[in-house]
């Protein structure tokens, strides 16, 4: 094209990525890539291809792991690991550097072959997704470096399984790889079958460094490869990224295995706009948002939802801007919006759109070339109950709804099961901060989106999974923290419930009914009856047989205290003080009812005692177990704050019936949760006794709920119930399983445990392990510039 | 890569309406002060630069395509001397340049014919003015001036609009005025307003780019307020800076300032130019700022009746690559006449 031509269009041209040495490269390996298992690469197996999405071409084709190559991948990762571990932390960090130094060094080769592998532009893979990943290696030799001092007394996991998706492959290696290895782990990843190449390159690059054999292990193939890892009994924590259903299966056949488990999962994100945003920076923002890696990003902000009052002004922006955006060939460096992954995605994403079309949704959408590309599409018109509005699409496709109000917009927001992150646009920050906070989502962008930064933990509420990858609270997920029960213990299985009238009741001398606690009422059971509570000798009362009704009712009461996680820790604190305080008062008649029990009486005043020092020790948590300011990039403030989970279902251990149940509600209720307790089912009259200290301590209703009963039944009923946001059991090994397969149903984070695996009278019963798991980290980012 | 995939682009966003013939859009007559039109508009400054950050990396023109944008950049080229030892010869030398802003071979080598390019105008001190004109008589390349006090703009207002008449009898087709930072600062957007339209019915004929000397506003805010203010009192051009600021032409306040012109045009379907100036030295920077252009405001925009680069060191780097592309070899700049 002549200089003249070019003079009257202006356009740009093409400006092709060169890929000759990806080319290069994938060609020396021509014959098939095999794993890379115990410091070396196996020997091809069956072979299945890796295509080029964008040309429709093959690039390579890699080995299936069939259940042998995990097994040996495994095996591999155990034999090294006590090595590992026994590295000093300076020796690791020394490592993880040469890491991150050859990732740099080979950044351009990374680039492009993620682009051919995955679609992705060019522009992305080359300035986002590899500095990323080298950012992610040192930030994590910094992490081994100064582990040590930062956590002590933490361990590693042991055999990390890490099965990774095709949107970010590199990336999502490097935030699996990193903090694992940081703390001492040796790994056995997956990753995805679409886009196995980076990590094989990756692969070599460890060979370069000289990473000792074993400690990173990594084994191609499809979802059947996943399940073996997910399934084998060598594995000690498994981390998974990816879609939700999978990690619902996850969850379900990891239950009771003892592996720990975080999850990454899907997304529906709220991108907020309010009236008094920069409405063009909104707009840039949306760009960013789902039309950055064709919208195949957990975290892109899905759902805008726009003052009413600018709502026409910002849709004619997002309209112009629509038309600027260029979709197709990745390797070109003015390319916006690359290759969808694979055909079945495309088809996927084409299938959503159409059925919401068909809904009566109106679509507005940029254009596409032929191929595995779709246009950058914008939904109005789209109903709360749209599948396009409910459904994670995870293509380059947006809805847009209007708000009238603040707290519209909130509830807009939250409407999902998902909760992994939100963005709010407004250039007032008393809004900014106030919706970040109501918003249920693990990350907030304020002005911004999609910011990523190894310092600052990134993953999700709700359905959107649990645990942190990045930052301190990242590295927690990879060690073993040295309050975790160490003793095994069997857990105890109370005996059968007997409702029937007992011969004799040894009680006081005027009778005393205990009832369930629920919304700060005393409550007979539905069900009508009562069982026996056996003493040392003889019965010594009834309590009431709670049911699934009552758990229900319970936790709508729960649900009721909104107020108690807006209220200031001090306040918290108070409310623990005073607890303490009249537990203290009335602590001659907690002894007598625990020797009833069959306590000694030095026990049972021991108890009480430990109870009264616990009240005191949350207490003073309330208003200090706090949060962090990240160090992230440069004008950004990154909070990292310590929310409550929300509902917490409690079930109690059978011995200690006051100190056990004590010990659980404590740290829930300090972090502003609120709880529906099942206390000790053998002894829970030590706990029904508790509902009049609560009373009489400014316990607002509603906050702790007491439901006595049959344990794993009730425990069964709050596992399963979609409104409950964590549960605690310490209970036996079938209840465990049990809490953790039903769990899955919304994904709520679990926390179970043989019940006489710890001594609950000694520190092991109280500590800060247990406010890690009454919280969870919100990270919020807020952008700033005068 | 081989594949036969072509990137598509829809037509371009345009939100100001499109002029009825290309390069003959209608004079901004003004309007009156309307604070409604930005009061209350917020600009994000992190927003703005994260913007700015990747607008050349989401944006690549390579090759031929890179000569021909860095030929459209010298187009645009205001090229200027505003120095206090400008003379009679400084200012011939000057225009000659303008005149011929590319070596022979280098013009060849392009493709264009002899004297086809020139700049798109000299800029000068009013007592430059009449060596100017006589420097470029019959070369169609308007004369700039800048007028009212130029840096500061702190003279009193009958003796800054004197001088812009007295630059527009010199000759002087363009007057690159700058407003009163004080009344910016204060927000005294009526009295503002009423500096700028009565340089405006100075101005006569005579186009009038406004310089909002952004350096010292400082805000994103302040950019995008005066940029309104200049245009409802009659801008024909807005202008970053006068060179002299200590931060002058950056990419953000660019974008804030196209934005706000965009915004006008949305409102009154008047269409304004755009002048960064000062600071910019390097061909890759011309790159950047037509970038910036097309993507938000569109082709229309890449010509010189709506956009001018205040430069004149930049013409020398643009002068150097065309010469590599055309040669294949690196150029110096001792082989190049001096501007």
């Amino acid at each position: 094209m002549s200089i003249q031509n070019i003079l009257e269009t202006m356009e740009y041209g093409v400006a092709p990525e060169d890929d000759s040495q990806a080319r290069k490269w994938l060609a020396k390996h021509e014959g098939g890539f095999g794993h890379f298992i115990d410091g070396a690469m196996t020997k091809p197996g069956d072979l299945f291809e890796v295509r080029d999405p964008a040309s429709d071409t093959v690039l390579a084709r890699v080995t299936q792991g069939t259940a042998s190559d995990v097994d040996a991948a495994v095996s591999a990762a155990r034999k090294a690991q006590s090595g590992w571990a026994k590295l000093s932390g300076h020796q690791r960090a020394k490592h993880l550097y040469a890491l991150a130094r050859h990732i740099q060094q080979h950044s351009r080769l990374l680039a492009v072959l993620e682009t051919l592998d995955s679609g992705k532009p060019i522009r992305e893979s080359r300035d986002i997704d590899i500095p990323l990943v080298a950012r992610h290696f040192y930030h994590h030799a910094g992490w081994a470096e100064i582990l040590e001092d930062e956590l002590p007394g933490h361990t590693a996991q042991g055999v990390c399984g890490q099965i990774i998706p095709w949107n970010f492959p590199l990336l999502m290696l490097s935030w699996k790889v990193a903090p694992a290895l940081a703390a001492g782990n040796t790994v056995v990843l997956k990753p995805a079958e679409y886009t196995s190449l980076t990590a094989l390159a990756f692969a070599e690059i460890a060979q370069e460094c000289g990473i000792p054999k074993g400690v990173i292990n990594i084994v191609t193939g499809d979802g059947e490869t996943g399940a073996a890892i997910v399934g084998h009994e060598g594995i000690d924590k498994l981390a998974f990224t990816g879609s939700t259903d999978v990690g619902r299966i996850l969850r379900e056949r990891t239950a009771g295995s003892g592996k720990a488990l975080t999850l990454e999962l899907g997304g529906k994100s709220p991108f907020v706009v309010f009236e008094d945003a920069d409405l063009d920076a909104a707009v840039e923002g949306v760009v960013d948002a789902i039309w950055f890696n064709q919208g195949q990003v957990c975290c892109a902000g899905s759902r805008i939802l726009v003052a009413e009052a600018v709502a026409e002004r910002f849709e004619t922006l997002l309209r112009a801007r629509m038309k600027t955006l260029r979709t197709g060939d990745p390797m070109d460096k003015s390319t916006d919006i690359g290759a969808i992954v694979h055909p079945s995605q495309l088809a996927r994403i084409r299938e959503l759109v159409e059925k919401g079309a068909s809904e009566g949704a109106t679509l507005t959408q940029g254009s596409a070339p032929q191929g595995c590309f779709f246009p950058p599409t914008l939904v109005t018109d789209v109903e709360p109950a749209s599948v396009l509005a409910t459904e994670e699409i995870f293509g380059p496709v947006v809805t847009l709804t209007t708000f009238r109000t603040p707290s519209d917009a909130v509830a807009l927001a939250n409407n999902t099961r998902y909760g992994l992150a939100a963005s709010i646009w407004s250039e007032n920050v008393n809004l900014c901060l106030d919706i970040a906070g109501q918003v249920k989502a693990g990350i907030v962008w304020i002005n911004s989106t999609n910011i990523f930064d190894a310092g600052a933990g990134f993953g999700g509420y709700r359905e959107s999974g649990f645990g942190r990858e990045g930052g301190r609270e990242g590295m927690r997920a990879y060690l073993r923290n040295p309050a975790a029960a160490t003793g095994k213990g069997k857990g105890t299985t109370p005996a059968e419930l007997e409702t029937g009238p007992a011969d004799t009741i040894k009680g006081g001398e005027i009778d005393r009914t205990a009832k369930l606690y629920v919304g700060g009422r005393q409550a007979r059971p539905d069900s009508g009856y009562s069982y026996q509570v056996k003493g040392g000798k003889a019965v010594v009362g009834l309590a009431g047989l709670g049911n699934r009704k009552d758990i229900r009712n319970a936790v709508e009461a729960a649900h009721k205290a909104k107020g108690w996680g807006k209220a200031t820790g001090h306040n918290r604190a108070q409310v623990l003080y005073y607890i303490g305080e009249n537990l203290s008062v009335r602590g001659a008649e907690f002894a007598a009812r625990l020797e009833s029990f069959g306590a000694s009486r030095k026990a049972a005043e021991a108890e009480v005692e430990t109870a009264v020092a616990r009240c005191f020790w949350y207490a003073a948590q309330a208003d200090k177990f706090d949060g962090a300011v990240h160090a992230t990039k440069s004008d950004f403030v990154t909070l990292a704050m310590n929310e409550p989970i929300g509902v917490m279902g409690l079930v109690a251990p059978t011995a200690q019936p006051l100190l056990g149940a004590i010990s659980l509600v404590l740290p829930a209720i300090a972090m502003g949760n609120r709880v529906v307790l099942v206390p000790s089912q053998t002894h829970p009259l030590a706990a029904t006794d508790l509902y009049q200290v609560l009373d009489t301590s400014d316990v607002p209703g509603g906050v702790v709920n007491i439901v006595t009963g049959p344990r794993d039944e009730l425990a069964k009923t709050l596992a399963a119930h979609d409104g409950v946001d964590a549960m605690w059991y310490f209970g036996n090994a079938e209840g465990c399983q049990m809490v953790e397969a039903q769990s899955a149903g919304n994904l709520k984070q679990t926390w179970v445990e043989a019940d006489d695996a710890r001594d609950w009278g000694a520190r092991a019963g109280q500590g800060r392990l247990f406010l890690d798991r009454a919280t969870q980290v919100k990270n919020i980012w807020v952008a700033y510039g005068a | 890569m081989k594949t036969e995939m072509k990137t598509e682009t829809r037509a371009e966003g345009a939100l100001v309406p499109t002029a009825a013939a290309a390069g003959e859009h209608a004079r901004n007559p003004g309007m009156a002060l309307d604070v409604g039109m930005f009061e209350g508009h917020r600009v994000n400054r992190a927003a703005a630069e994260r913007r700015c950050a990747t607008l050349t990396t989401r944006r690549s023109v390579k090759k031929a395509h890179q000569a021909a944008w860095l030929v459209n950049a010298v187009r645009c080229v205001d090229l200027t001397t505003l120095a206090g030892d400008d003379t009679e010869g400084r200012v011939k030398r000057l225009c000659a340049k303008a005149r011929k802003p590319l070596a022979s071979h280098i013009e060849a080598g392009l493709g264009l014919s002899a004297g086809e390019l020139t700049v798109g105008a000299v800029c000068v001190y009013p007592t430059m003015v009449p060596h100017a004109v006589k420097a470029l008589e019959g070369s169609n390349i308007p004369v700039a001036s800048v007028a009212t006090g130029f840096p500061a703009g702190l003279m009193p207002l009958h003796l800054r609009l004197e001088e812009i008449r007295w630059a527009v009898a010199q000759g002087a087709a363009e007057i690159d005025i700058v407003i009163n930072r004080e009344l910016a600062l204060t927000r005294n957007w009526q009295g503002l307003h009423d500096e700028i339209a009565a340089m405006r019915e100075a101005c006569g004929d005579a186009h009038m780019k406004a310089i909002l000397a952004t350096g010292e506003l400082e805000t994103l805010n302040n950019v995008y307020s005066a940029s309104m203010v200049a245009m409802q009192a009659g801008a024909d051009f807005i202008k970053t800076s006068t060179g002299k600021e200590s931060v002058n032409a950056t990419l953000p306040v660019s974008l804030t300032m196209l934005r706000a012109l965009r915004d006008y045009g949305m409102a009154t379907g008047h269409r304004i130019g755009f002048k960064p100036a000062g600071g910019m030295k390097q061909a890759k920077e011309a790159l950047a700022w037509q970038i910036l252009m097309k993507e938000e405001l569109g082709r229309d925009w890449l010509n010189p009746d709506l956009f001018r680069f205040g430069a004149s060191s930049m013409l020398g780097d643009i002068e150097r690559q065309l010469e590599h592309y055309v040669t294949g070899r690196y150029a110096d700049s001792s082989r190049h006449a001096l501007a």
